[in-house]
């Protein structure tokens, strides 16, 4: 399959990118910086999309059933025969996707930043960040070994580190980003630990070798896997819940997901790119990727489902208190990428009950579009009121029609209306789990209603709801600012009627999906009628939200508060770890290392002053010395040396 | 010639050395201390002439050493005594006792 060889240069162009900018952009390129980088990401987006369609249409099935092609592959690390870390790239359908949506989404990010980020100090560095950002995310989605995407995965995190830290004279951007660095770091221990149990039993770090020893019911590496337990857990179990924390770190789901909403310190189109669309959903890749083995484990998907249920309905819970427009959104698309899990978790592998896999690929795609969009159309607003809180903002449709009709189209395709794009995904994702499991089902419906409400509370209170505070000097963004809210409305009105359940499936056949009308009315009923009292709440300016939270008391406060997950965290970190493991620590520190340092310096420092008189600078001592000596030598020569 | 036994040739140039020695331990003033040194130079001359006369006498080669040695100490007092002029001017003296500074 060379016809795939061009395939590898899809991630290399944001590095040589990277490179290029990050040395030579602030002296060299200050102002053709954003150009660069925009054309590098224009180029590997019509790649990608050559690719998609080369995979899709016309080399990728044999046989009915799409094939994982590995165009590229490199011996790098060889530890022994079967263990090696290699270097390569993978097509298959959700990588295939991936592709796409990664450099498609990176694009629209580029040229919205070309005017949202004009005359900013760093805004050549800015673009090697992104460029950077694109490398990782690219690397990971293609990655042929697990090892390559644990690489991949952690500078996917130091980009999100170095992004969202861009403002770095705010301390709370430098704190969001140690914040959101030290959580996935964390998690991503979780994730090496896993990585290293599944490779030790399968002797292998290859994913497809990986998948089909794991998966043969009588291969020894199977056998090793399942029958050795640590407290009464299989090791395949240790392993994939593991792995899962890894994911669970990058998506923010919970209780790992405390960083997401202080993410949103770094600049908008980043929080759009990053903490929306693409390197968020990694967590989902990853489980999609080893979806294979989680089908075939029965409490790790358990865990997967419910983590992503409790994500979904919590972050909805909060997004719905929440005064920052953008932590709304990062609340929205913690529940999203909820939604994601729960609909791999009550996923089978393989015909019709792999429609949950395909479902939450299929959401995951609309999702970046959406998701995206509303966060450019955040910073169109930002950008134009100086400010994130809510209260500053309304009736802002006469002042940004265009941001306006993009915001709702958005809204629209969150809430579930039919038919922008995330009707569809959303349908897909609650059949499948009404087919499985009804209490997650339950979940999702009321998340789905939640959903809804916040999400045109959000509209609501941007464009409606009392007079423009603020007149509009320069007018509502450049057009470079424009463009990709026009081409991202597009997609988000119109992605939903890609067959995505022909193309990506678990085990590659396509499959067939319906639309039940009954089935459906019921979430869309309920989101209208959310939508209504969204629309009664804040439409108009009243007393009628106050009153409500007044009387929902303690529910309102803690869901505001976000349920003091983070003073939990904060609790055990500095009162419980700090005392019983910091503290100790830095006194052994201080006092048995740097004592034991100390202890030879001053040794040393009191033998020289010891000695140092020898060498007083006065020639005939050093005369007497010398014939001290021969006269030594002499004697020893003359008496001793027998 | 040969009534002078080894011996007391020894003695004089051993005796020549300790004097060098002792005037270098001594003296304070840098030209004297050279002419020691030189004292020590000439008994060990003394006794490389008196080794090749006694023990070998149809060889050269405690002369030939005997003229190295003075060739090398001539040019050895020529560049001790550039230091003691340059100490000179640097110091107004020629006094060891000033020279202490090249130390720890």
């Amino acid at each position: 399959m060379n016809y795939f060889s061009y395939i590898a240069f899809i991630p290399l162009p944001p590095l040589v990118s990277f490179v290029l900018l990050g040395l030579f952009g602030r002296k060299y390129l200050k102002h053709s910086s954003g150009i660069i980088g925009t054309i590098v990401l224009l180029t590997i987006t019509v790649l990608s999309l050559l690719t998609a369609y080369h995979y899709f249409f016309v080399d990728g099935k044999v046989n009915g059933v799409y094939q994982s092609i590995i165009p590229l592959q490199y011996h790098w690390l060889q530890f022994s025969p079967g263990v090696s870390i290699d270097m390569g790239i993978v097509l298959d359908p959700i990588s295939v996707m991936l592709l796409v949506v990664v450099s498609f989404i990176s694009l629209m990010v580029h040229i919205f930043s070309l005017g949202y980020m004009k005359g900013e100090e760093r805004f050549s560095t800015y673009y090697a960040f992104l460029s950077l950002f694109t490398f990782s995310m690219l690397g990971l989605v293609v990655s042929t070994n697990i090892f390559q995407i644990y690489i991949f995965w952690e500078l996917v995190g130091i980009s999100s580190y170095l992004l969202i830290g861009f403002y770095y004279d705010k301390p709370s951007a430098v704190d969001a980003s140690k914040k959101a660095f030290i959580v996935t770091r964390f998690a991503d221990l979780g994730f090496l630990i896993g990585i290293l149990i599944l490779a030790f039993h399968a002797e292998t770090l290859d994913f497809h070798t990986l998948i089909t020893t794991l998966r043969t019911a009588q291969s020894p590496q199977s056998i090793s896997i399942t029958t050795s337990s640590f407290l009464g857990v299989s090791m395949l179990t240790w392993g994939l819940t593991l792995v899962f924390i890894g994911g669970a770190g990058k998506s923010a789901m919970f209780p790992l997901h405390i960083w997401l909403p202080d993410a949103m310190e770094g600049p908008t189109p980043v929080s759009a790119l990053i903490h929306a669309a693409t390197m968020v959903v990694a967590g989902v890749y990853l489980v999609a990727r080893l979806f294979p083995l989680y089908s075939y484990d029965v409490i790790a998907l358990n865990i997967v489902a419910y983590t992503g249920a409790l994500s979904a309905l919590l972050a909805a819970v909060i997004a719905c208190t929440q005064t920052d427009i953008k932590r709304v959104l990062a609340y929205s698309t913690m529940s999203q990428i909820g939604y994601m899990m729960f609909a791999l978790g009550v996923s089978g592998h393989g015909g019709e009950h792999g429609l949950g896999y395909m479902a939450s690929m299929f959401h995951l795609f609309t999702h970046a579009f959406f998701k995206s969009l509303l966060f450019l159309c955040a910073g169109a607003v930002i950008h134009v009121v100086h400010s994130n809180e809510m209260k500053d903002m309304g009736g802002l449709r006469k002042l940004m029609p265009l941001t306006h009709i993009a915001f709702l189209i958005a809204c629209l395709a969150i809430a579930g209306i039919p038919p922008f794009a995330g009707f569809f995904s959303k349908e897909e994702i609650l059949l499948a789990a009404y087919n499985s499991n009804k209490f997650i089902y339950a979940v999702g419906i009321f998340t789905s209603m939640l959903t809804a409400f916040y999400m045109f509370r959000l509209y609501f209170s941007i464009f409606h709801h009392k007079e423009p505070q603020v007149q509009i000097h320069h007018g509502e963004g450049s057009f470079s600012m424009k463009l990709p809210l026009l081409v991202l409305a597009a997609c988000t009105a119109f992605a939903g009627f890609v067959p995505l359940s022909a193309f990506v499936t678990a085990d590659g056949i396509p499959l067939k999906t319906h639309l039940d009308i009954a089935f459906s009315a019921v979430p869309v009923i309920l989101s209208i009628v959310a939508i209504l009292f969204a629309a009664r709440l804040y439409r108009k300016q009243n007393d009628l939200p106050d009153r409500m939270a007044t009387s929902l008391g303690g529910i309102y406060r803690s869901a505001y508060k976000k349920f003091y997950i983070d003073e939990i965290y904060l609790f055990i970190t500095k009162k419980i770890i700090f005392n019983l493991v910091g503290k100790p620590a830095a006194w052994i520190d201080k006092n048995i290392v740097d004592g034991f340092m100390n202890l030879l310096a001053v040794i040393t420092t009191k033998f020289s002053a010891l000695i140092k008189g020898l060498q007083s600078g006065k020639v005939q001592n050093y005369t007497l010395y010398f014939f001290a000596g021969i006269a030594g030598l002499a004697v020893l020569f003359i008496y001793w040396w027998k | 010639m040969n009534d002078i036994p080894l011996t007391h040739i020894l003695f004089v140039s051993t005796a020549l050395f300790f004097i060098g020695m002792y005037g270098l331990f001594t003296r304070r003033n840098m030209i004297t201390m050279l002419m020691s040194i030189e004292l020590m130079l000439n008994s060990v001359n003394i006794n490389f002439v008196a080794f090749n006369k006694y023990l070998y006498p149809d060889q050269l080669n405690g002369i030939f050493f005997t003229i190295f040695i003075i060739t090398i100490a001539a040019a050895e007092a020529a560049v001790a005594i550039a230091i003691i002029i340059n100490f000179y001017r640097s110091h107004y003296s020629i006094d060891v006792e000033d020279s202490g500074e090249m130390k720890w």
